[in-house]
């Protein structure tokens, strides 16, 4: 049987890891070196003790090629266990951007009323500049970019994705 | 309480403890402290190599040869970035390894101090782990769990870094009481008893089954080829294997097909071409071993047992992974085909159609009376020697597949060769690792003349430890391979690839110290053998052989196991672009 041509799919893992020097170098290298896509990777400790951290993964491949991937991340010494969240099912998926905007005029009327309707935070603001704060799904972070782009989109800064699985379980 | 000792000191305290009887080494600035550590104990041994990349590959070979890890003691910068071609190597083929580097001291790390390198950066992705160790107190369990990690699960290298100021810094060091528990990493080694009774169940369904054996059964230590040994008797399936799981069963067993792949047996690779059940037992499905995939046994159920989950599926979708130590997985097997009453199946015609395929007797090769034919020497030194049941080490290229070929192995740990990275200079240093371990075993190095160029400079590691090894140099004056490549790929446009300027092998041995010997004639062959073999102490023999000669049964890159080139006239002068593309 023979690896069949499968269509690329995007999956979100989530990773627990030691939180120790080299961590981030040692999953990221495994990923160029053996060729695979990350379009998104957050990084952060989450235990009391900054001892554990969650590393958040999305990438894309076939399903073949994501079940390499993780198999590849289970089997790196300091990684306690990788989740599939895509696999899993209905997850949570966030994202935060910054966003620049600089106008005045109809412009900078426009941009407010579109950060109402995306629910963006104004974080700073000047006579002809805003910066918003905005959160969501990703689809959404990059209609919101989208809209200020009319508008006199400057810069954004985006954090990448953080996910975690629906339900009272840890996945 | 215990009390403080320097880190040094820790370092080959916890080395005893874990049973450290050998460390090939080099030292230098970031490894003083070490050295003198090493200078006041008795109980460790050092070997001093004449360049670091030589202890690795010696220390591979002493781990091939015995399955205890090999230990390696090197200084920071030059020292460490010399081992990193042994580490991709020993990550390859996985061989158990801990390699101790040493570094600046911790406060001039980043600030390019002299004979700095980023050795945790560098060897981050040709290890199977590393260390920088930062506090002194954790170096004695860092060292513990360095081994635990090394020789457990899938073996492999790991390097542990050590700046000079924790090597003098003191801690408190108490030797563990309780096996190691690691936090993260746990390997599966008991197979899930329902695969097993899956892959028991198929195995005796199938009417065509092969065991398609590699490394892992080595890895999985001697009782693992027993088990495969046995097996294969209650199943009455045919046996081929990858290049480094060769002793694993017997080349003089019935059922033995030969090594299968690239240089593999025309009945190993027609049989996996033909079988309907493929149980694949510690190899990995290797593009040398495969061919072109997508006409890799098209017929077969495949089983693959192997202790890295990633590497089912990897190449070749399988129909059974079963994640084990392969050795443990076997012996399931064997308790599960009887407790259920199979007998081995009627396999007749599967046996027949495997005979016909044995009779086209691919391994042959024209005689001369005028010139050693490679294949010859390799046979003879076979026959003249298999009675005292020799290590065998080689380089890589030609010769090193008809040693694969023509040299045949009963018993595991016999067969030290650099598989999966193909490194040139591997074979004189593991013969010294080999012998090292066994001091009176007779090792073997069949060798290349442009290889042994490689690390040529080990003679002096040889002749310093008195070690009796015997490098037999199958001397066709080209890069044998790289010619071979050429003269079919490259309508024998020989593009560097002839050794020039070689030196007088057997001058060259004589400065050493060793023993030199040349042969030229097919009619001295045996007598020179046994003159190797009587002469006491190193010897390197320069067996001159036919320039020209190629390495047949060989299937080229991309090509089916069906598209075998048997013989030197089917060859194809010249091939497409997209076959050159391919390695
Ligand atoms: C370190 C390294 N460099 C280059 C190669 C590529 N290579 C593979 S075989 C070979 C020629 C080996 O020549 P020799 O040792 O004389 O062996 P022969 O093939 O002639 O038996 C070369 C250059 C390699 N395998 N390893
Ligand atoms: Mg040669």
């Amino acid at each position: 049987m023979q690896m069949t041509e499968q269509a690329a799919e995007r999956h979100t893992l989530s990773i627990v890891v030691d939180n120790e020097a080299g961590i981030l170098a040692r999953i990221a290298g495994m990923f160029t070196a053996r060729g695979y896509n990350i379009s998104s990777l957050t990084v952060a400790d989450i235990t009391e003790d900054h001892a554990v951290s969650r590393i958040t993964i999305v990438t894309y491949g076939p399903p073949a090629v994501i079940d390499q991937i993780i198999a590849q991340l289970d089997r790196l010494i300091p990684v306690h266990r990788v989740t599939d969240l895509t696999d899993l099912g209905p997850h949570v998926e966030r994202e935060l951007a910054l966003v620049k905007v600089a106008g005045t005029g109809d412009h900078r009327i426009e941009a407010l009323r579109l950060a109402e309707v995306y629910r963006a935070r104004v974080v700073d603001s000047t006579i002809a500049s805003f910066v918003f704060e905005v959160t969501g799904n990703p689809e959404k972070i990059d209609k919101f970019c989208e809209l200020m782009r009319e508008v006199g989109l400057v810069e954004v800064a985006r954090t990448g994705i953080a996910a975690l699985s629906r339900g009272r379980e840890a996945a | 309480m215990t009390s403080e000792k320097s880190g040094a000191d820790i370092l080959v305290e916890a080395l005893t403890d874990l049973g450290v009887e050998v460390v090939f080494g080099y030292p230098g600035g970031a490894v003083l402290p070490i050295y003198d550590a090493i200078f006041k104990q008795g109980k460790i041994r050092h070997i001093l190599v004449r360049q670091e990349g030589g202890a690795a590959h010696a220390a591979e070979g002493y781990a091939r040869s015995t399955g205890k890890p090999g230990v390696v003691l090197v200084t920071s910068g030059p020292g460490a970035t010399n081992v990193v071609t042994g580490l991709a190597d020993a990550l390859m083929d996985s061989i158990p390894i801990v390699v101790i580097t040493g570094q600046v001291p911790t406060q001039l790390i980043g600030t390019d101090a002299f004979q700095e390198a980023d050795t945790v950066g560098i060897t981050r992705h040709c290890t199977k782990h590393n260390y920088l160790v930062q506090d002194p107190a954790r170096l004695g369990a860092i060292v513990h769990e360095a081994f635990h990690i090394a020789t457990s699960g899938r073996p492999g290298p790991v390097v542990i870094d050590l700046p000079k100021d924790v090597q003098i810094a003191s801690a408190r060091y108490e030797k563990p009481t309780a096996p190691l528990q690691h936090k993260t990493y746990r390997p599966q080694t008991k197979a899930d008893a329902a695969q097993i009774a899956e892959a028991v169940a198929m195995l005796a369904a199938a009417e065509r089954p092969i065991l398609y054996t590699g490394g892992g059964i080595i890895n999985a230590g001697p009782a693992a080829s027993e088990a495969l040994r046995e097996l294969q008797a209650l199943t009455g399936a045919p046996v081929t294997s990858t290049l480094m799981g060769l002793g694993a069963y017997p080349a003089t067993g019935d059922a033995w097909l030969g090594m299968l792949g690239m240089h593999g047996t025309y009945e190993a690779n027609m049989a996996m071409n033909q079988a309907d059940l493929i149980l694949c037992l510690g190899a990995r499905f290797d593009d040398r071993v495969t061919g072109r995939l997508d006409a890799f046994s098209p017929l077969s159920k495949k089983v693959h047992v192997d202790i890295d989950r990633s590497s089912i599926n990897k190449n070749v979708r399988v129909d059974l992974g079963i994640v084990a130590d392969v050795g443990s997985a076997i012996t399931d097997m064997i308790t599960a085909w009887k407790a259920c009453g199979h007998r081995a199946a009627d396999t007749a015609e599967w046996q027949s159609r495997i005979a016909g395929w044995r009779a086209r007797k691919s391994l042959s090769f024209p005689a001369s009376d005028h010139e050693i034919m490679p294949q010859q020497a390799v046979k003879r030194l076979y026959e003249l020697t298999r009675h005292l049941d020799p290590v065998i080490t080689t380089e890589v290229g030609q010769h090193q597949m008809w040693a694969a070929q023509h040299f045949g192995f009963d018993a595991p740990n016999r067969w030290l060769t650099s598989g999966g990275l193909g490194t040139m200079g591997y074979g004189l240093p593991a013969s010294i690792g080999a012998q090292v371990a066994y001091p009176g075993r007779l090792v073997i190095g069949i060798s290349g003349d442009a290889s042994v160029m490689m690390n040529i400079q080990e003679m002096s590691t040889a002749t310093q430890y008195r070690l009796p090894i015997k490098i037999f140099i199958l001397n066709n004056q080209y890069m044998g391979m790289v010619r071979q490549w050429q003269e079919l790929i490259y309508a024998s446009r020989y593009s560097e690839s002839y050794s020039e300027a070689l030196p007088d092998f057997v001058k060259l041995a004589e400065a050493y110290g060793w023993t030199g010997m040349r042969i030229e004639q097919p009619g001295d062959l045996d007598d020179g053998i046994a003159a190797m073999l009587a002469a006491e102490g190193p010897v390197m023999v320069d067996c001159r052989v036919a320039q020209l000669a190629n390495c047949f049964p060989m299937i080229p890159s991309g090509a089916a196991h069906t598209e075998m080139i048997l013989h030197a006239e089917e060859v194809i002068g010249e091939a497409s672009d997209e076959a050159k593309a391919l390695v």
